[in-house]
């Protein structure tokens, strides 16, 4: 490279971080940095009224899956968070896959409508992933409660002559879940889709196929890099949820979420709520990377 | 050679849209098509030849008539339920698959024994040279590669029925000669009935047993490539294999009289006027004046290398185009201008039957 | 007999399937807004049609307040956002790969990866250091801004409002930009004249994606926020602890219809281009 060329690289490369220079401060004000804040805290000692101690401890990371009883001074396994984990992670499980499994026909459903109707379906599917989550909870709150759409349909058919009561149990988390983040396993399902070529769909009839066997061993493995996609932007948040348990748990079906904020909230203990925020971040990031590892692997060698 | 039917079409019709938008790809198309044979379905695009390959293969179903397989409908057999296979344009290879699984796909979900789909995945390999590829993906091979492999997987399961839709208009020139051979070769050495469709006339001369031409999704002449060559029954068939000329005329006894007022010697049943038709190859040119010979003058020459076409005019204003052997070096040629008498080979001229 | 024609990519039961999603995609919503006409106080039975609800809403100070305070603050974050992320597009769009570009796009991507709970948890505790640091200073005045909040806002929308501007940079014409050069344009001018306003209706989009991500915060605004400064979304998450009137469907309405019609907007903006 000449001297003139390389001037001009540095140059741009100068540029490139000028120009993005606001937008990183705004970024390391509001959302970057507050993190290191949150791991430091994580090895403080907790404060009397809540908020911390400026001194050194692995407390909050220990206190996630062990609590010291208060007359022993013995360390004993925390049930109650564990169940809140296994909670978290069953519900989010669930919601994942079963929001794949309704999901599926629904992006295929749209993929294949004609090209004029297709911008419609998928509008339809849109308005639900912008509008409020708050709202969306609400909404089958409304449908849930005693004397909701359900039991009203339920009891006027004469299913049930009693309400069942679904709301604040875990069934209604997990219809909640799946209710608002249906959009996000149905979008990256259907770029896939769109994406694939359905004359496959031919060659697999034409060599014998049946509509299980085209479906299973041609389409699914296909356009797995979309239900990965799919399944992670479902389970990420699902794992972090906070307003939907918090809505329709009513406060006894607690998630991870609802437990962090317990720690700070309450004033219990925040080295705690802090250690619990970045174990949560990490399993994230970990899922994120396994995402990122997979989509790589699978545009280098599906080509 | 037997003449049993493999595939037959009766009284096809494929009409796409509803109403008075309604569109015939395929306006009432029967054809037999016999065992063994290379039939090839030759037309321009839109002619409805990759629609009835369509109706056979069954990813379609006609509107009305029928589709039979050795004497049995078929119309409402799915596609996975037919003794036939399809070599896609896009060659549809799968992309999760490797070159193997993709020629073993069929013998697999047809539930054959392991042991026998990786015999035969062999053979196949073979039969289209790429053994040693076996294990590759199928995005990493060429544009030829992916060809044989499309071959080899819709070969594997031994279908009744070899269905090509025009597999070799993604190759370039060389390959695409070479392919010619290399299927030829292989529907000998199989002994399978393939269908072939192409609007390339010069690949359907090469390759068929025998030519279906279409246009607008009508069948309009089935026979040998000679036959379609020699004896062409309408303007559209005559023009759209190899080059013609067309010249009007009116029947009179012993013969047809051009517009200039020559009569030639052509056999017809036909009565008024008609359309006569002459391959330029078979246009000769003699001394201007001499007996028997049409008068024309040269409008102008094209030179092709071994070849020249020579333009010329009758009096009546009627183009005539000549193919002669380019002269030799040194050898002064026919020029511009130039006055000429003009003679057809003996049974060359072919009178259209419509 | 071309009814019984064999489809290729129909699936048993597919079609079935998503009908069935959509129409639960939108029943609840369809009987929430229902219930904001109902007349009866109570939200199990119907009492007839009325605007009670919405004169109701109306009246309340806390709700016209909160309705005040959301749209401050999401006029203020959609145009931070917007302005700063329409830089960081220019920046990294359009040249040849550079250092720390990675690094970039995982900045201002990371509010999209971060679960709402941990950002908020941290940006609480960040604010709350901020606040007693004022203070100690003298300063405490200026703790009952809504400066925190927007800043809170400012950071989460940038991906929002990036993607857009992005989308519509990477499918502009380098050609008209050497163009202006040609035609004796210096290069502020061609970003002045050319390149800003074809990059309008990517950063008008932006803008409103901004918008109606930070009008809907919940989570964040809930931690961040100071005493007596509930937002639309946070008010209303308040009041679902409390006895439930149809009160709640009307403001819920309101909101929902307000994000209808930028969503429309949105999508007939971005369509044009293609």
């Amino acid at each position: 490279m000449s001297a003139a060329e390389e001037r001009i690289v540095r140059q741009s490369t100068r540029n490139a971080w000028l120009l993005s220079l606001p937008a990183l401060i705004v970024l390391i004000a509001a959302a970057s940095g507050p993190l290191l804040i949150v791991l430091v805290y994580s090895f403080l000692t907790p404060g009397q009224h809540g908020n911390v101690v400026w001194e050194f401890s692995t407390g909050g990371w220990v206190g996630i899956l062990w609590s010291q009883d208060i007359f022993t001074q013995e360390w004993v396994l925390a049930d109650a968070h564990l169940t809140i984990f296994w909670r978290s992670l069953w519900l989010s499980l669930l919601t994942t896959v079963f929001t794949f499994v309704v999901g599926f026909p629904t992006a295929w459903f749209i993929a294949t409508r004609p090209l004029k109707e297709r911008a419609l379906w998928l509008f339809l599917i849109t308005i639900p992933f912008w509008t409020n989550l708050l709202i969306r909870t609400y909404a089958i709150n409304e449908v849930l409660r005693k004397e909701g759409l359900m039991n009203t349909v339920l009891m006027g058919t004469g299913i049930t002559d009693t309400p069942i009561e679904v709301l604040y149990t875990q069934t209604a988390i997990f219809i909640g879940m799946t209710y608002v983040y249906l959009p996000l396993m149905v979008l990256p399902l259907f770029a896939a889709i769109d994406r694939f070529d359905m004359r496959l769909l031919e060659a697999g009839y034409d060599l014998y196929a049946s509509r299980m066997q085209v479906l299973r061993r041609v389409i699914l493995p296909i356009v797995k890099p979309g239900i990965i996609a799919g399944s992670i932007l479902v389970f990420v948040p699902s794992l972090g949820a906070y307003v939907t348990p918090r809505v329709l748990g009513g406060g006894k079906q607690m998630m991870i979420g609802n437990f962090i904020e317990l720690q700070f909230l309450q004033g219990k203990n925040w080295p705690l709520g802090a250690a619990l925020s970045m174990l949560l971040l990490v399993i994230v990031m970990a899922a994120l990377l396994v995402y990122v590892r997979y989509a790589n692997k699978g545009s280098s060698t599906h080509g | 050679m037997t003449e049993a039917v493999t595939i037959e079409a009766r009284n096809a019709v494929k009409a796409f849209g509803q109403g008075d938008h309604a569109v015939r790809a395929l306006d009432d198309v029967s054809i037999q098509i016999r065992k063994g044979e290379f039939f090839t379905l030759l037309g321009p695009s839109g002619c409805g030849k990759t629609t009835l390959l369509r109706l056979i293969a069954g990813f379609e179903m006609p509107t009305s008539g029928a589709i039979l397989l050795d004497g049995a409908d078929i119309t409402e057999l799915p596609p996975n339920k037919r003794p036939v296979n399809t070599v896609f344009q896009s060659y549809a290879l799968f992309p999760h698959l490797s070159v193997a699984e993709n020629v073993g796909f069929g013998l697999t979900m047809q539930g054959r024994p392991k042991a026998e789909v990786d015999r035969r995945v062999a053979e196949m390999l073979a039969l289209v040279k790429l053994e040693t590829m076996a294990g590759r993906k199928t995005s990493q091979l060429s544009g030829g590669q992916q060809q044989r492999v499309a071959l080899a997987r819709a070969l594997a399961p031994q279908p009744k029925v070899l269905l090509l839709d025009e597999p070799l208009s993604a190759l370039d020139l060389k390959l695409r000669k070479e392919m010619q051979v290399e299927l030829k070769r292989l529907q000998t050495e199989t002994g399978i009935t393939f269908i072939f469709v192409t609007h390339d006339q010069e690949e359907a001369l090469t390759m068929s047993d025998r030519i279906g031409v279409m246009s607008a999704g009508k069948l309009q002449q089935v026979g040998s490539p000679k036959d379609i060559y020699t004896r062409p029954v309408n303007r559209f068939v005559a023009s759209f294999i190899g080059e013609t000329n067309f010249m009007n005329a009116t029947v009179v006894p012993g013969g047809v009289k051009l517009g200039t007022g020559d009569v030639i010697e052509v056999p017809t049943t036909r009565p008024g006027a008609v359309t006569v038709t002459v391959r330029p190859e078979q246009v000769r040119l003699v001394a201007a004046g001499e007996a028997g010979a049409i008068a024309a003058s040269v409008k102008f020459l094209v030179y092709f290398g071994t070849d020249t076409h020579c333009h010329l005019e009758l009096a009546d204003g009627t183009e005539v185009v000549a193919r002669l052997q380019s002269p030799a070096n040194g050898e002064a040629g026919i020029e511009s201008g130039q006055s000429v008498g003009l003679r057809f080979a003996p049974g060359a001229a072919q009178v259209l039957e419509d | 007999m071309a009814e019984r024609a064999f489809h290729v990519a129909r699936l048993p039961g597919f079609a079935t399937t998503a009908i069935i999603v959509f129409v639960a995609l939108y029943l609840p919503i369809f009987t929430l807004v229902a219930y904001s006409f109902n007349a009866s106080t109570s939200l199990a039975v119907w009492g007839g049609f009325s605007l009670d609800w919405y004169a109701k809403a109306w009246d309340n100070q806390q709700v016209k307040d909160a309705t005040i305070r959301s749209l401050i603050i999401a006029s203020f974050a959609a145009a931070i956002s917007t302005t700063v992320a329409t830089m960081a597009a220019l920046g990294t769009t359009r040249r040849r790969a550079f250092k720390g570009q990675t690094l970039i796009y995982v900045a201002i991507n990371q509010p999209l990866m971060v679960p709402e709970i941990v950002t908020a948890v941290a940006l609480m505790i960040v604010f709350g250091l901020i606040k007693v640091w004022l203070t100690s200073i003298g300063m405490g005045g200026l703790t009952t801004g809504l400066g925190y909040l927007i800043l809170a806002h400012s950071a989460f929308c940038i991906p929002f409002a990036y993607l857009p501007i992005r989308a519509r940079l990477e499918g502009m014409d380098l050609t008209l930009e050497t163009a202006a050069a040609d035609l004796y344009a210096s290069p502020w001018q061609t970003f002045r004249r050319v390149t800003l306003p074809l990059l309008a209706p990517g950063m008008i989009a932006g803008a409103m994606l901004a918008f109606v991500i930070s009008l809907d915060d919940v989570v964040i605004t809930e931690f961040v926020k100071s005493g007596g400064q509930d937002t639309l979304p946070t008010y209303m998450l308040g009041q679902m602890r409390r006895q439930l009137t149809p009160e709640i469907n009307a403001v819920s309405t309101m909101l929902l219809g307000l994000t209808v019609v930028l969503l429309t907007a949105f999508f007939l903006l971005t369509r044009k281009k293609t």
